[in-house]
Order: C-alpha cells, then sequence, then structure tokens
C-alpha cells in the first residue's frame, strides 16, 4: 500500500521521503535549498515521518487543489500525508475534522464565521485580517487551530465581459448606478436572499436591476459568454474570468466580505506535528493569489486535468519542490 | 474511533430529532429572519416557492402528456414502433435532468421554460411507454369486433383502444408527476425559484429551511399519487374494475393486524 502510494507520487514530483531510510542527512539542513522560482525549496526532515495528517478537502475544484497543494508539501516536508479530498460541503468536513477521519481541510474565512459561528453574514468584518482573527478564536474554541490566511480571497464580485465593461465605461460597481435598471444580472440561487450579495446590492450600493436570476455556479459563466447576462455575480478565484477575459468591477464600498482560506488543523496533530507545520502552509500558499488559483482552477476545470497533477506543477513551477 | 457528538453510536438520540423535525414544520408555517441575515424565509415564502413549484410541475406535466399520449396512442394503435416508445424514451430517463438544463442554456436561456422542456423530457417515456403497451395490449378480437361493426380508425382509437388503455395510461402519468414534482427541486440552479430553493441554500435557510422544503415536497408527491390513483380509478371503465363495491382494505391489501383478528 505504502510503495503504491510512493510510486503514485513519484510520478508528480521526485520525493526523498518515501522511507526513513532514504534520508541522506541528520537535520532539515542537510538538503540544499534550490533558489529556482522564487520560492524556497522545502526540506524533509525525518523527524517529521513519526508524524502521520490526514488531509480533507470539501468536494469542488478549488478545495480539492488546496488540499493536493498542501497535502504534496507537507509529503515534501517529510510528513506521512493521507488524503481526504472530496468531503462535501463544510458540516460534513467539519464533522470529520472533529471526529478524527481527517486531521486538517481548508476552510474559507467568510462560510466558517457564517456557517460554524453564526455571524450574520452583516456583521462579517470587512477586514480580512480581522475577520480571519475572528474565525482563527472561533476555531480555537474548538480545539482547532486554523493557520495563517491565504493571499487569494475567494469572495462574490461583479463581472461582466470587456465589451459590455467598455460599452457600459464601468470599472467601479457604483458605477452602475444609473445603468443597474436595463441590465439582467446573473447569480448563484444562494445570492438572491443575501445580505453579502444581491441585498447587498440593493442595499449598499442602491442598485436594481432590471431582473435576478439564480443559476447553477458554473451556468454564470455561461451566461456571460452567451450574451443573457449583462453583469454575473461570480467568484474572484473562478477559472472562466481570466480564459475568458471578464471584467472584475471594484467593490469600492466593501460590501463583498473578505473570504480567505485558512487551513484548519485539530489542536493535537498541530502540536505534534511541530514547527515546520506551520512554515510548510505559509511557503506554498505564499504564491496563491486569486490570478493563481484561477490559472489553477482552469487547469483543472477547462483543461482537465487532475487536482493532484495540477498542485505539483504549481509546487514545481514556484520552487517548492523539485 | 473518537465521537464528537454527544450521545452513543449510531443512534441520534430521539429528542433531537424530533425538535429538528418540530423546527420545521414550524419554518412551513412561521416566517423568520433568514440564517445569514437580511431577509424573511418560510411561512407565508414558503407559499410563493409552493407556487412556483406546482406552476412548474404543472407545465412540464401538460407537455409531457400533449407530446407522449397522442404519440404513443399512434404507435399504440397501428402496434407498430415499440422500439421508439419503449427502448428510446427509456434511454431519454437515464440523462440526468440537470445535464438537460445546462445543454438547453445554449438554445432556450435559462428560466421557465428551459425547466419546463428538461423536466417534460424527463415526464415523456413513462407515459409514452404506458400509452403505446396499453394500447397495443387491448385484445386483439376486441378491435376486430369493432372493426367488423364498421368503425373507423380512430372511432376504434376513441371509443375501444383508448377507454381499455386509460388505466395504464394514468399509471404513467402518476409515475411522472411524482418525478416531476422531486425533480422541480433543482429548478433555482436554473432561474426557477421553487421548493427545491431551500434545499439548496442551507446558508440562508439553514437545515430547518431544508427539512421543512423536504417535507413539503414529500407531501406535494405523496397528494399527487394519491389523488391521480383516485382518477384513474374513476376513469377506469367499468368492464375492467374487479368487482364492485370494494372496501377500502380490500383495495390496500395491508394485513389485518392481529387486534383486529380476534373476536
Amino acid at each position: 500500500m505504502l510503495t503504491l502510494l510512493c510510486a503514485a507520487l513519484s510520478l508528480t514530483f521526485v520525493i526523498a521521503a518515501c522511507g526513513d531510510d532514504e534520508e541522506e542527512g541528520g537535520g532539515g539542513q542537510a538538503t540544499t535549498p534550490a533558489e529556482s522560482g522564487g520560492g524556497k525549496e522545502i526540506a524533509s526532515n525525518p523527524d517529521n515521518g513519526a508524524t502521520s495528517i490526514t488531509v480533507g478537502s470539501k468536494n469542488f475544484t478549488e478545495q480539492k487543489l488546496l488540499g493536493e497543494i498542501y497535502a504534496a508539501g507537507l509529503e515534501a516536508a517529510g510528513y506521512k500525508v493521507k488524503r481526504e479530498l472530496n468531503l462535501g460541503d463544510e458540516n460534513i468536513a467539519l464533522k470529520a475534522l472533529k471526529g478524527g477521519q481527517i486531521d486538517a481541510y481548508p476552510e474559507y474565512t467568510g462560510t466558517a464565521l457564517g456557517s460554524f459561528f453564526d455571524v450574520k453574514a452583516a456583521d462579517v468584518p470587512k477586514d480580512p485580517a480581522e475577520a480571519s482573527t475572528q474565525a482563527r478564536e472561533g476555531f480555537a474554541k474548538e480545539g482547532l487551530t486554523a493557520f495563517a490566511p491565504t493571499p487569494f480571497t475567494s469572495s462574490n464580485e461583479v463581472a461582466l465581459t470587456k465589451e459590455k465593461a467598455e460599452e457600459l465605461g464601468v470599472t467601479k460597481i457604483s458605477d452602475l448606478a444609473d445603468k443597474a435598471a436595463d441590465l439582467n444580472l446573473y447569480g448563484s440561487p444562494e445570492c438572491r436572499q443575501r445580505t453579502d450579495c444581491l441585498l447587498g446590492l440593493k442595499e449598499v450600493y442602491g442598485l436594481k436591476f432590471k431582473k435576478f436570476t439564480p443559476v447553477a455556479l458554473d451556468l454564470r459563466h455561461e451566461v456571460l459568454k452567451k450574451g443573457q447576462a449583462d453583469v454575473s455575480i461570480v467568484f474572484t478565484t473562478d477559472p472562466q474570468i481570466k480564459r475568458e477575459g471578464f471584467v472584475l468591477l471594484e467593490d469600492d464600498k466593501k460590501m463583498f466580505p473578505p473570504n480567505q482560506s485558512n487551513f484548519v488543523v485539530r489542536d493535537d496533530i498541530a502540536k505534534k506535528a511541530g514547527p515546520d507545520l506551520s512554515k510548510v502552509i505559509d511557503s506554498v500558499q505564499a504564491g496563491l493569489n486569486a490570478e493563481v488559483m484561477q490559472e489553477l482552477s482552469a487547469r483543472v476545470d477547462l483543461d482537465k486535468k487532475t487536482p493532484d497533477v495540477v498542485a505539483g506543477e504549481y509546487l514545481r513551477e514556484s520552487g517548492l519542490v523539485k | 474511533m473518537i465521537s464528537g457528538a454527544t450521545g452513543s453510536g449510531f443512534g441520534v438520540p430521539l429528542a433531537g430529532v424530533v425538535s429538528e423535525f418540530s423546527d420545521a414544520i414550524e419554518f412551513i408555517f412561521r416566517s423568520r429572519e433568514s440564517r445569514a441575515g437580511g431577509a424573511d424565509v418560510g411561512g407565508s415564502q414558503m407559499l410563493d416557492l409552493l407556487g412556483e413549484h406546482l406552476q412548474l410541475t404543472l407545465a412540464a406535466s401538460l407537455v409531457a402528456c400533449l407530446v407522449s399520449i397522442p404519440l404513443g396512442l399512434w404507435l399504440g394503435h397501428i402496434r407498430r414502433g415499440s422500439f421508439v416508445a419503449i427502448s428510446v424514451s427509456n434511454v431519454g430517463r437515464a440523462v440526468p435532468s440537470l445535464a438537460l438544463i445546462a445543454f438547453f442554456v445554449a438554445y432556450l436561456g435559462v428560466g421557465f421554460t428551459n425547466v419546463t422542456v428538461a423536466l417534460a423530457l424527463l415526464a415523456i417515456p413513462p407515459i409514452l411507454t404506458n400509452t403505446y403497451v396499453g394500447v397495443a395490449q387491448v385484445d386483439r378480437d376486441s378491435v376486430d369486433a369493432a372493426r367488423g361493426m364498421g368503425m373507423s380508425g380512430l372511432q376504434i382509437v376513441r371509443r375501444v383502444e383508448l377507454p381499455l388503455a386509460l388505466p395504464l395510461i394514468f399509471g404513467g402519468v402518476k409515475t411522472s408527476v411524482v418525478n416531476v414534482v422531486a425533480t422541480a427541486t433543482i429548478a433555482p440552479l436554473a432561474g426557477v425559484v421553487t421548493l427545491g430553493d431551500p434545499i439548496i441554500n442551507v446558508s440562508t435557510y439553514g437545515d430547518e429551511g431544508r427539512l421543512a422544503a423536504a417535507i413539503v415536497v414529500a407531501a406535494l408527491a405523496v397528494a399527487a399519487e394519491l389523488s391521480l390513483s383516485a382518477l384513474q380509478r374513476a376513469v377506469t371503465p367499468t368492464g375492467l374494475k374487479l368487482g364492485s363495491g370494494r372496501t377500502l382494505r380490500e383495495r390496500f391489501p395491508f394485513p389485518k393486524r392481529r387486534v383486529e383478528a380476534t373476536p
């Protein structure tokens, strides 16, 4: 089983930690840091082999990618890693985390505050750092350690095609003020009744669109492309944005709350894993801004590569593994 | 295994289940602030969802009936095309409605028409197959007798084959309507806000809203089944009914309770 795992992994990246006996040096400093893509290669520490971490994720592309990236990063640092990357929604993931079926998974600040800690959407802090701190405190009470948030935020944002943006001459959401009445707006079904989505556009910006049509997540871009939608509410990290050349309007009144991803680990595992854990997390997610996430998700959703391959590509391209 | 939840083993505490259900029932009748805040959900808002759900169900079922009953009657009458009526339409059943909706986005856009067509396609196979079989299995002798009496083809269909096939046709309609009632819950993914909305958007409606909508949809499906069964019995020609004056217990063959069996 272990050899099978190792064989599968070595397809995507060279790994020196399949067996402890393969380690040549004693400490972490034995491996030479390769300064290639700006990132620093993750050093393998044989002491970490004693810790086994089961990385989980929810059941959509961005989460699977994050799960694979963290898992591969932790493996490169010498940890024993298992993957459980298709866990349904946040409630299932949290239950699995608390129940010990998984040891860690990435969760979004906004989702954590809204779903786990019952913070109303309007009360989520608009400052990303403050929101993350609040989420971290919430997790701490549950016996969970939330590590530093990712650079990217996976929030809602108003998108339109480049042509439409030029035609209307808009760059900020408030520019839509006198134009919204003639525009067809599309968005996810949950958007309709949320203050951090459609209701917020009404209340904060005073925008009344001609019609709002709820559609499935992957249709939000389709309707833009086909011209059925003038404006669509999308996620900042959606893969189609970059590939289709959509324009995201600036949220000049800061209505959409921040929604960074935080790697959440059960306290006992976090303690056992030692200081290398946070180092690995910081280094693998340092390069994950919104554009990079769009590109990585595009490779999975549009180019039909698997998340583990794309995660390997990302780590190699950023010089974190060889 | 480390269990995070209180309570032991498999069983969810009964009190928890009861309170979840009563909360869901309350959700159906009284509106409250949504989980994320800023909007009222439940209560009268459920009525709007129910109305939209019924409209969509009715539209899709009607379209399906209008397409498949005439086609099934014709194919059954000429006793040809069983391949079309049974195999092809059954293959159609295997295509997920969600995929159909996504497919029609390119031609019909997103909205009521799109979802109606997708659900109608889901509803057609059972009605078409049942209509075909219902007509094709009508006793040859009856049809020949009718022809011998000088009836035209149309008259045979209308006065012999259709009445004899009606119970089976209604069986198909019943299956389809129940299917459509249940599947109409995916409509909020394509612009029609039905009872599926609370099921899809837990972040707004909460778990009690999801359960509440599920209860209403289930009740709706049962109601559709029962009312169409009643209609089916009503349209069954007297000659086809097995004996008259049957009691309810004979019609629904539940085993008698032991308590009742003892004198």
